[in-house]
């Protein structure tokens, strides 16, 4: 297959008070470190309303995916708010429901079980990446 | 009369290893040093304008940590009209650590997590500070 040699950003929430966020931090940096290195960057949410005008900018001219920990998704509201509509959205709390035998409960390190799960998530996000890329290709 | 929490609240930067040095401080306090005292809150949720996130932060005493100076979790705070009480930036605990070398950000290493640890004790004490302060009040 294919890239172009376009960007993707990936935002996630991070949320800090869910061990959810911690998989949407943790899966994101997976897509970025090993997964799609090449493709992808990621943006700091809260830099959004902080002033982070580079950031803003980023989404309206490149795709984003959120990654968001639970359903009130603030990486997909935040980033339709401050700056473009997102691409896609994961939910990490819907991914979970493909795999209950993979429990979550730890926010600081992430256990191997933890671990898996995110891992699983963070293909679905390369997933995600290479359809938007492919696309942008095709057209 | 009982004292509020100390709501803790780490950015969330994922760009750098010093968001993750200032999120694990957070939970060795939050989860260890002094959990009965302390909480925390998204702050992502907080970014967007969460009705009980907000409340949280405008009736309890906050510490910000964050990563570098763009300051988010400070900012944050302050423009939700927080009780901000605290806050402390991980590039200055490491200029007076300088032999301390953070990496990682999915997992810290062995000195970012040794920074972490020192950052998490003066959040501890800083969390009985202020508490103390408020039961004087």
């Amino acid at each position: 297959m294919t890239l172009a040699t376009g960007k993707v950003g990936i935002i996630c929430c991070s949320g800090e008070d869910l061990p959810e966020g911690t998989i949407s931090r943790v899966a994101t940096r997976l897509v970025l470190e090993k997964l799609r290195p090449d493709q992808t960057v990621t943006l700091c949410l809260p830099l959004f309303l902080a002033g982070g005008e580079d950031e803003r900018a980023f989404a309206r001219v490149f795709p984003t995916i959120a990654v968001d920990g639970c359903d009130k998704k603030c990486a997909e509201t935040g980033t339709k708010k401050y700056s473009g509509r997102p691409v896609a959205t994961i939910l990490v709390s819907e991914e979970m429901k493909k795999f209950p035998h993979l429990k979550v409960k730890s926010r600081e390190k992430l256990e191997p079980q933890e671990m898996e799960l995110a891992t699983k998530v963070a293909e679905e996000i390369a997933k995600k990446v290479d359809e938007i890329l492919c696309r942008k290709v095709k057209k | 009369m009982e004292n509020h929490k100390v709501v803790v609240v780490p950015c969330s930067g994922i760009g750098k290893s010093l968001g993750t040095v200032g999120r694990v401080a957070t939970y060795k306090v939050i989860e260890r040093m002094r959990p009965e005292k302390t909480r925390t809150v998204c702050l992502a949720l907080l970014t967007m304008g969460d009705n009980d996130a907000l409340k949280l932060v405008r009736e309890n005493p906050c510490i910000a940590v964050d990563g570098c100076p763009a300051q988010c979790s400070k900012k944050n705070i302050e423009a939700s009209m927080g009780k901000l009480a605290y806050n402390i930036i991980v590039t200055d605990v490491l200029r007076k650590n300088r032999s301390l070398k953070p990496e990682g950000v999915i997992e810290l290493n062995e000195q970012g997590d040794k920074l972490a640890e020192i950052i998490a004790r003066a959040l501890s004490e800083k969390v009985d500070e202020i508490q103390r302060e408020e039961k004087c009040e």
